[in-house]
């Protein structure tokens, strides 16, 4: 039962380690390699997390959305559980990309925060995040909170483009008095070869780290979730284990 | 359907016999309408804008306090396996449920609004706005009550409805409040455009609603 | 002409249950508190699902093909589905017209003189008092003509002539070949009421008797165990 959280477990560990490295090979390459950008001086550097931290915001809730279609669809756990670990990761993610993008905002801007179309969404996501959490914790039962925020995730995932678009129209339409600049990769600089290049280092090297780190964490979440969990769902097809994880949870027998 | 019809009919009729959620929503957005006008301390120039939102601040308050209770009560009262027991499927049961909350609403509206135009001198009653207005109460309704089924039996609900409700439902407000402030300001291009928002949203949420409501419904 | 059977276990409340019912009878089921009646009520009512196992009503699985047979079921739970702010007649016809049968008054009026509440019409159902409630709850349950009627406790805050009702309602639909399964807490009427009388304990049957063949003392002496009978109100 204990195969995806063993120590020994050499994919998992290939993969952490290449991950580190990596790590280490961006943030090196973001401080040393990368130049400097001309306009917004030093503070333009954190854009090389803030990016890829958003993307993977987005995709961790992709993967949710993923995770809470084949619950409902299969109604395995596993889809849920595949669910939850994203969400708990999108949701960290979410919460430092707004909190980088507000610092990196600030020398830039001179405030805080701007109700543009992508900041606003992200804060939106993240109200969604939360959501799904509170419910997940407030609705009783596995199953049910399970079901449920299954389609919250689903509802979620169809409105956040909405959402966008929405914002989008409304600052076009009714534009704010500050414009401001928060385009990434399009920055007209001469320069954009190099940046391009330390961009794709970044984004290859949070990706590793959110697969591996996301695996660890479903992975965690197996062992505690499952023996409770098998006592809740059903698994027609292994009395035996069941039986036999019983004595593990102590909750439910006798 | 006769089912759907059926559901709407016994709820308004519950309604009118016990004049509980109506007379409670319209008081309060009548409330909210009035204090409002001190909170925006409404300038002459902003008050188009301000007004606007005003209302469907009042309107979304409103809708929480009514939209909450469709299904919730239900499961409160102990008849929801009544309606589980019948042969309805989740679809229609969603369906009858936002019909009986959709009515709710718009009666409400009905009187909100004029009191609204009078009060601050705007022109709520204007064929646009009423289709703002009804445009906006559809989603409202669609994802309230579907929210509702979601949230029913958790003892926090009255805390969890909004919290999970508002952020999805940004969209509607955010077209709503510039549609009508839009025609209170007389300058009406883009009306069309938020309508045609709303109008997209409320299908797309309304399916949504349909197609999930069943997996929300069995224990 | 249908049989219910299943076997399952759920571990909190029922452990592996084996049961059938033929139509045409009425069957018992009794036990102590949190032996796991109302459980299996519910599973068999297709208000919950069983963990393990099969639960065949009407030659289907009964789960996944729930809808149709909650369309030959009738439930009567602790708490009445009956809207106290509309009228008997009223929430007679909503549930008419939910289970979509014909919807002229005489179906109504027809279902209420059928459990003698056809004066109190047109008078609201809070103005009942709970023995009456539950009268015009089982007269909602029984609308749409069931084959399979679940009872949860039906004689309780009956009077004399409630009761005799019941009886006489459960015995008629019998008749019909209905399969009428209810659980009491009230023995006499039990054995008064039965063909069959199953009994659980922690979550398992225990006995399964035809009822002319039990006696109080020894029904007692079975749903608790095998302590000294206690006296049952």
């Amino acid at each position: 039962m204990s195969a995806l959280f063993d120590p020994r477990d050499l994919r998992l560990n290939a993969v952490g380690v290449l991950g580190f490295l990596v790590v280490l090979a961006g943030l090196a390459m973001a401080f040393l390699y990368a130049p400097t950008d001309s306009i917004q001086g030093h503070a333009q550097r954190i854009f090389y997390v803030h990016v890829p931290m958003a993307w993977l915001a987005y995709l961790a809730y992709g993967v949710l959305f993923v995770g809470c279609v084949g619950y409902l669809w299969k109604k395995n756990p596993k889809w849920d559980r595949l669910a939850r670990a994203s969400a708990e990761l999108g949701f960290l993610f979410t919460t430092l990309v707004l909190i980088t993008g507000s610092l990196w905002g600030r020398p830039i801007w001179g405030t805080w925060w701007q109700w543009e179309a992508r900041l606003t969404t992200t804060l939106v996501l993240w109200f969604i995040y939360l959501g799904y959490f509170m419910l997940r914790s407030y609705a009783g039962d596995r199953e049910r909170a399970a079901r449920h925020s299954a389609v919250l995730g689903i509802i979620g995932a169809i409105d956040i483009p909405i959402i966008h678009q929405s914002v989008e129209w409304w600052r076009t339409l009714h534009p704010e008095p500050v414009v401001l600049d928060t385009t990434g990769p399009n920055l007209p600089d001469s320069m954009l070869y190099t940046l391009l290049v330390s961009f794709v280092e970044v984004h290859d090297l949070l990706c590793p780290i959110c697969s591996g780190l996301r695996y660890r964490i479903e992975a965690v979440r197996d062992e505690i979730g499952e023996p409770q969990m098998t006592e809740m769902f059903a698994t027609a097809s292994q009395p035996a284990d069941a039986r036999a994880q019983s004595p593990v949870s102590g909750g439910m027998e006798d | 359907m006769n089912r759907i019809g059926a559901i709407i009919w016994k709820d308004m009729l519950i309604e009118v016999r016990s004049r509980q959620f109506i007379g409670a929503m319209l008081a309060f957005t009548l409330i909210v309408i009035v204090t409002l006008n001190f909170a925006f301390d409404l300038i002459r120039e902003q008050r188009e804008t301000n007004g606007a939102g005003a209302l469907w601040i009042a309107i979304l308050f409103a809708g929480l306090i009514g939209i909450g209770r469709s299904i919730a009560v239900e499961r409160d009262r102990g008849t929801l396996d009544g309606l589980i027991l019948s042969p309805i499927d989740g679809g229609s049961l969603f369906l009858g449920k936002f019909g009986a909350a959709l009515l709710s609403i718009v009666t409400v509206e009905a009187i909100a609004l004029p009191v609204f135009a009078a009060l601050y001198d705007l022109p709520a009653l204007d064929p646009r706005v009423i289709g703002i207005v009804l445009a906006g109460s559809i989603g409202l309704a669609g994802l309230g009550t579907l929210f509702s089924a979601v949230t029913s039996g958790i003892r926090s609900r009255e805390v969890l409805l909004p919290l999970l409700l508002f952020p999805l439902l940004i969209p509607v407000l955010i077209a709503a409040v510039r549609a009508t402030a839009e025609v209170f300001e007389g300058d009406s291009e883009d009306v069309v455009r938020w309508i045609n928002l709303l109008l997209g949203f409320d299908l797309v949420f309304i399916v949504l609603s349909y197609l999930g409501f069943g997996y929300l419904i069995e224990d | 002409m249908h049989a219910i059977s299943k076997r399952y276990g759920r571990q909190a409340a029922l452990r592996t249950v084996d049961f059938t019912g033929e139509s045409g009878s009425v069957v018992a089921l009794l036990g102590a508190n949190g032996a796991g009646k109302t459980t299996l009520l519910r599973i068999i009512a297709t208000l919950t699902q069983q963990d393990r196992g099969e639960y065949r009503a009407f030659g289907v699985d009964a789960w996944p093909r729930r809808r149709e047979v909650r369309s030959r079921l009738g439930y009567v739970g602790h708490r009445p589905f009956i809207y106290p702010e509309l009228t008997c007649a009223e929430n007679i016809g909503f549930f008419a017209r939910l289970f979509q049968l014909a919807d002229n008054g005489e179906l109504v009026r027809n279902a209420l003189d059928h459990v003698g509440l056809l004066e109190r019409a047109d008078r609201p159902a809070s103005s009942l008092s709970r023995g009456l409630l539950q009268r015009l709850d089982l007269a909602r349950a029984t609308l749409h003509d069931p084959s399979l009627l679940v009872l949860d406790e039906p004689d309780t805050g009956l009077d004399v002539a409630g009761r005799d009702l019941l009886l006489q309602l459960m015995r008629e639909r019998a008749g019909k070949g209905c399969l009428v399964i209810f659980t009491s807490h009230a023995l006499d009427f039990a054995i008064d009421a039965s063909d069959r009388i199953v009994t659980l304990v922690n979550g398992e049957i225990v006995s399964d008797d035809p009822s002319a063949s039990i006696t109080i003392a020894g029904l007692e002496a079975t749903i608790h165990g095998r302590r000294q009978a206690v006296s049952i109100a």
